[in-house]
């Protein structure tokens, strides 16, 4: 279970992106994160991985502190993190970088199960090098499939959807599910996609540098959906034009 | 054959004990194993140190190893190895270059390789080069290359300079007849003090030939880079170099491609990159529990593989 309590983040100029947040993550669950753009998710996410320091408060895995830790030290703890940017290589290959992801040499068939699960064939991309020649959506979904190949016990997804086709999409929300299905491993999806939103154990909305509205999908998401007609996050007053 | 050439023909070439086909091993000088094959001819050069290899039209699938080691100080060892590739042939050869000194005594290879490629003929030349032993000697390996390729001919270069070479100049020029290709490929590391220069000068005559360049180093330590490419197109063609260096501790690259373009209708491009490895890069693989040193390593291993 991973818990943030009362985690702030500030702009190194003053200004406060996070506030106070409170958010648990339990263990078998999918955790979608929404909110308007520029509220805070990704700093959130990345303060989770460690690619960020809080200004305050503390983030605890399966009853340990790991606010000190760094990202390597979180990653062996089994957090993994699917970038929303994925990084380009010169010369690193896609069968390598998952094979750093999984830890060890992945049979033929093991990283065309990961592929597959992103919609792309091991035999056209297992030896391509995951640099500029790959196509923005070609280097999202080789992104996300070296977070599968992690077997972490808390995957966290920024924005998987984007760059991502509607055919390829429908078997990435079957790999999260798969995911969640999995003893003790937990999601923290970013996502504004309602198919995500609808496979959610629970939704939080992050807004204005705190949380807005968290809860059982049953409840938050009716809430979101009937605002649609907003430019902003529906459940926000004030944020948006109306 | 001493025991140190044995561990430098690991390195370089593909020694597992021998070589099947055509070679000629050359140590310290002299020559130290030598056999040809049916379509494969190498001869004593007459009128200097070296080879004269001529490989039969026709000839496919076989590969020719020529590698060279000097195995201790003292030794300056100048070969001149010419290739007759006939036309339609399609072989490889693997040449590499190991230099070894326990002394305070220079340990230098200057291996000066001629291609002559006849029509449709189809060479991939696959060149390594380290620099191995304990003593305070320099180690100097410095190979020219000169390339002739006849219409439609192609010739794909892969060389590769592992480390532990103290000073290197690698100069290879090429002349480029109609529909010949010719693609470079260079890795290049160096550490400490170490000092490296890459030339390469292509004339490209005939119309639609090409040429692709490209080149990927890692200078660590305090050593010291210089890459410098002309690319001429004097035809309707295409040209390409790429030029890309990463930088680790103090080490220096200056990078100077130069395009001349001598045709309307010459298409020639360069792109270069140097710099530190991108701190992203790293992060992404923190993220997949490599610590900050092993992101580095595998970002070079991969980057120069």
């Amino acid at each position: 279970m991973l818990e943030l309590k009362r985690i702030s983040w500030d702009l190194p100029d003053g200004g406060e992106i996070l506030r106070h947040i409170d958010l648990t993550v339990p263990d078998g669950k999918l955790i979608v994160v929404t909110g308007p753009n520029g509220g805070g998710k990704t700093t959130l996410a990345k303060i989770i991985a460690g690619l960020e320091t809080p200004s305050g408060g503390s983030i605890w895995l399966d009853g340990q502190d790991i606010t000190g830790l760094d990202v390597t030290q979180r990653a062996r703890l089994g957090i993994a993190y699917a970038f929303q940017q994925p990084v380009r290589f010169k010369g690193i290959t896609v069968r390598m970088l998952l094979e750093l992801a999984a830890g060890g040499s992945l049979k033929e068939n093991e990283a065309c199960a990961f592929l597959a699960k992103v919609g792309l064939c091991a035999r056209e991309y297992i030896d391509r090098e995951v640099n500029a020649s790959l196509s923005g959506g070609e280097i999202k979904r080789i992104e996300i499939a070296t977070v599968l190949a992690r077997g972490a016990r808390l995957s966290i997804f920024d924005e998987p959807e984007a760059g991502i086709d509607l055919w390829s999409f429908s078997s990435l929300i079957d790999a999260f599910g798969e995911l969640r299905g999995k003893l003790s491993g937990s999601l923290l999806i970013i996502s504004h996609q309602e198919r995500i939103l609808n496979i959610a154990d629970e939704i939080i909305v992050i807004a204005d540098g705190g949380v807005r509205v968290s809860g059982p999908r049953e409840d938050v998401l009716p809430k979101l959906l009937s605002g649609e007609s907003f430019a902003g996050c529906p459940v926000m007053e004030g944020v948006g034009c109306k | 054959m001493s025991k140190i050439t044995e561990m430098l023909l690991g390195i370089v070439s593909d020694w597992k004990g021998g070589f099947t086909g055509a070679f000629n091993i050359r140590e310290d000088g002299a020559c130290a194993g030598r056999q040809s094959s049916q379509n494969i001819k190498i001869d004593s050069k007459k009128d200097a140190p070296g080879l004269v290899i001529h490989v039969l039209p026709g000839t496919k699938g076989e590969t020719v190893y020529i590698p060279a080691c000097v195995t201790h100080g003292d030794v300056d060892d100048l070969v001149y190895n010419d290739f007759y590739i006939g036309e339609g042939a399609d072989v490889v050869v693997t040449a590499g270059c190991g230099v070894h000194t326990d002394s305070e005594e220079e340990a230098r290879h200057n291996g000066i390789h001629r291609f002559f490629l006849d029509r449709g003929a189809r060479v991939v030349y696959r060149e390594k080069h380290v620099g191995t032993g304990s003593g305070t000697g320099a180690k100097r390996i410095d190979p020219v290359t000169d390339i002739t390729l006849a219409e439609d001919a192609t010739l794909e270069m892969d060389t590769i300079q592992l480390g532990g070479v103290d000073s290197t100049v690698r100069t290879t020029r090429a002349k480029l007849a109609a529909r010949a290709r010719l693609l470079i490929r260079e890795r290049l590391l160096t550490d400490g003090d170490e000092q490296a220069k890459t030339e390469f000068e292509v004339d490209i005559d005939g119309e639609d030939a090409g040429v692709d360049l490209i080149s990927r180093s890692v200078a660590k330590g305090r050593s010291h880079q210089e890459y410098h490419s002309v690319i001429r197109g004097n035809n309707r063609c295409t040209g390409h170099s790429e030029c890309d260096a990463i930088l680790v501790g103090s080490g220096t690259v200056n990078a100077a491609p130069e395009l001349w373009a001598g045709h309307t209708d010459a298409a020639l491009i360069h792109e270069a990159a140097i710099g530190k490895i991108a701190g992203e890069q790293l992060l992404k693989l923190r993220t997949l529990g490599l610590t900050e040193q092993e992101a580095e390593e595998k970002i070079i291993a991969g980057f120069l593989k």
